[in-house]
């Protein structure tokens, strides 16, 4: 993307490269990946770990497309892959579609219960999986959305992943009650397949083994947010904690 | 904490975020493990969230967060060590020393681990203790070896 200062005002030029999707010819912005390109013209790709707010890190691989001229064609992660000058892409190929139902069908592995993963899987007409489950209770479909959304939005990243597959997991640090976490519940909300534990009870917020009271409106006296919350905007933004002690309905 | 013995650690470097795997290793090799307080303080000095520390000492097979003993023990399980007869060379060492892989005997001079590959396939069945590499190993010179690092 090129950035051209004018008088006052800032203009986005922003170079455009022709690339083939399912063999018709469109443009696209140079850096946008290949799924965006492709969502942004109506084409259909599944995702499951992609969030349009968040990087992408291509943990799902459901995105997957082929690229290339034939028989030199390969398959990529569309949500990493960014858009190229006369790229070949295909979106609902034998191949990718191939690779798609053994993805879904490795999904369907680790979190059979896992709703979203059920209906994706049966849109591809998927409905059991010839690989081994460990865990039939497991949900977590290691799609890393809350680490990205705690980290990149939140900005405290009191999550990340540990350890390696087969072992790994989300977790706090030393799995103990995580000392950054500020209680916002933005790892829940984003979780897909509603994975992480969370209650609301009483005026206090349990997650990640911590208790986070809530902190009443001074107005109208409605749970705001944790009090740890609005102390980490206070601090981020500079103002007085205590302008966030009323909720909006009220300001 | 041994504050001085971290500081010397630490002072060897700027103290950017991509310091972090070499600070870990120093702190491995010194301590033989990774305790949690130092890490902590890893954490402030290279201005790294903790959660990015546990992530990495958790997935690299170098780190532990637990004491290791004061040799290393690693049995080659790669393709070729396996089928030379690494699983029996693994039985003999777990056998010997009374410990699974991945664990360190009572006296905590032995920790015993299974590896991937030690890229000395031609030597195969391979064991490395510490930084030394026993190739074509056979089960019966196990004892004899492992007396070489006993006292
Ligand atoms: S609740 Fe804690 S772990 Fe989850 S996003 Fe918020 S700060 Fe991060």
């Amino acid at each position: 993307m090129v950035w051209k200062i004018t008088d006052e005002t800032f203009e986005t030029i922003t170079e455009e490269v022709i690339l083939s999707i399912d063999g018709i010819s469109l443009r696209a912005p140079q850096g946008q990946s290949l799924l965006m390109a492709a969502r942004h013209h109506g084409f259909d790709i599944p995702t499951l770990c992609h969030h349009s707010d968040l990087p992408s890190e291509g943990n799902c691989r459901l995105c997957l497309v082929e690229i290339g001229e034939h028989p030199r064609t390969r398959l990529v992660n569309s949500c990493t892959y960014p858009v190229e000058a006369g790229l070949l892409v295909q979106t609902a190929s034998e191949k990718v579609l191939q690779g798609r139902r053994m993805v879904l069908e490795l999904l369907l592995a680790r979190c059979p219960k896992a709703k979203i993963v059920q209906d994706l899987a049966a849109q591809m007409g998927i409905y059991e999986s010839r690989f081994k489950t460990d865990d039939p209770e497991e949900l977590c479909i290691l799609c890393g959305l809350c680490v990205r959304a705690c980290r990149e939005v939140v900005g405290v990243s009191a999550i990340s992943m540990a350890h390696r597959t087969p072992g790994k997991l989300v977790a706090t640090p030393f799995l103990e009650a995580a000392e950054a976490c500020i209680g916002c519940g933005s790892c829940a909300f984003i979780c897909p397949t509603g994975v992480i534990p969370y209650t609301e009870k009483d005026g206090v917020r349990t997650i990640w083994g911590r208790d986070f009271p809530l902190q009443p409106c001074n107005v109208c006296g409605n749970f705001i947010a944790p009090t740890a919350q609005l102390e980490h905007w206070a601090k981020i933004t500079g103002d007085p904690v205590e302008h966030y002690f009323v909720c909006k309905d009220c300001r | 904490m041994d504050q001085e013995r971290l500081d010397t650690i630490l002072s060897r470097y700027e103290g950017d975020a991509a310091d972090l795997i070499p600070v870990l290793q120093d702190i491995q090799d010194q301590y033989s493990y990774l305790p949690k307080d130092e890490l902590k303080v890893v954490a402030q000095k290279l201005n790294v969230p903790l959660t990015r520390i546990f992530s990495v000492a958790t997935f690299y097979k170098m780190f532990s967060l637990i004491p290791k003993g004061r040799h290393q023990i690693r049995v080659c399980l790669g393709t070729t060590c396996h089928l030379r007869g690494g699983p029996r060379l693994m039985e003999s060492f777990s056998h010997r020393l009374g410990v699974e892989p991945g664990y360190t005997t009572k006296d905590m001079q032995f920790s015993l681990e299974t590896v991937g590959c030690l890229g000395s396939c031609a030597q195969a069945p391979v064991a490395m203790i510490d930084d030394k590499y026993f190739g074509r190993l056979a089960t019966d010179k196990v004892p004899k070896i492992l007396k070489l690092y006993k006292n």
